[in-house]
């Protein structure tokens, strides 16, 4: 099998940026959920730091990665518009039961050529490419306060939970952009 | 909400005695409260910059000018000039308050209504009863 360019991309957009962080986000929140007082020994709690900043930092990478690769490389080939006739601007569609060289996939998507998949592009693309933003900015911000306060926040609970919110909800805006991610590219795949 | 860093504020050994052979020095909540706030503001301006791009053409045509003739479209503009808030506030407050002491609880209430708020911005059901 032989990846073209495009679905090269769309592959370290979605499947080696999008892995490493749900591998770090599952890593990261069991770390973080474990710094209770009473848990740990001082010596477990020098392992256990190292792994944790190793894990949050390399989730806000991935996090970084997939939205600049997702909007600045994929986002371009799905949204081109490829042959508008007049005023028919999917014109280029007609008869298509993919996207093709002639029907990109937001096209496609937008055309109702090949059942009602307008809302895909309306409300998956949409959503996904807006709320995907969010999971950067919030895993870097939580990142940071993982490492500032570092083994202190086994004792500020309060804060530790803080924390956990802004790591889940960055997990949260990734699970959006992810989840429809991979259904926009199962039915409108950039090729 | 905001004071003076003074060290020994927290009594993280009491409450964590395990803690007490690492020796940690007391930190200044300054930059905690910083990252969080910025956090906020930038997931915020994203949702705004969306809603604006929406009610009206002429900004979503300068948003769209973010990303030269690459084919971004509007998003190029509000992703690039949210993280340039996010990134710019966040190195502000964390400098202005490097040494200060400021309310974690009150900044992050500031941070999670701003995301909420940005986040509701960006469902495109909301987003769409602006269409201009």
């Amino acid at each position: 099998m032989e990846l073209s360019s495009r679905e090269t991309w769309t592959v370290i957009h979605g499947l080696v940026f999008g892995t490493l962080f749900l591998l770090a986000f599952a890593g990261g929140l069991a770390g973080l959920w474990s710094l209770r007082p009473g848990l740990l020994t001082t010596e477990g709690i020098k392992e256990r730091m190292g792994r944790l900043y190793v894990g949050v930092w390399v989730m806000a990478v991935a996090a970084w990665g997939a939205v600049i690769t997702g909007t600045w490389i994929v986002y371009p080939w799905y949204r081109v518009k490829l042959s508008p006739v007049g005023e028919d601007a999917y014109a280029g569609c007609a008869g298509a039961i993919v996207p093709n060289a002639s029907c990109s996939p937001r096209d496609f998507l937008k055309s109702n050529v090949s059942g009602q998949t307008e809302l895909w592009h309306n409300l998956g693309m949409e959503w996904k490419e807006h709320v995907s933003w969010a999971a950067p900015i919030l895993a870097t911000a939580a990142a940071f306060l993982v490492v500032y306060y570092g083994p202190r926040l086994i004792a500020r609970p309060w804060l530790r939970a803080a924390v956990i919110t802004m790591f889940v909800a960055a997990f949260a805006a990734a699970v959006v952009g992810g989840a429809f991610g991979a259904f926009l590219n199962k039915i409108a795949p950039v090729l | 909400m905001i004071t003076d860093f003074k060290p020994g504020r927290h009594n993280d050994n009491e409450v964590a005695p395990e803690l007490a052979g690492l020796n940690l020095e007391d930190k200044a909540d300054g930059p905690g409260a910083a990252a969080m706030i910025a956090a906020g503001v930038g997931v915020f301006m994203m949702g705004l910059l969306t809603v604006l791009s929406e009610m009206s053409e002429g900004i979503g045509s300068f948003l769209s000018d973010f990303g030269g003739n690459i084919g971004v479209g509007s998003l190029a503009g509000k992703s690039t000039i949210s993280v340039i808030v996010f990134l710019g506030l966040w190195a502000i407050l964390h400098f202005a308050w490097k040494q200060k002491d400021v309310d974690l609880k009150k900044a992050f209430y500031i941070g999670l209504g701003l995301g909420v708020v940005g986040m509701l911005f960006m469902f495109p059901p909301f987003f769409t009863l602006f269409k201009g």
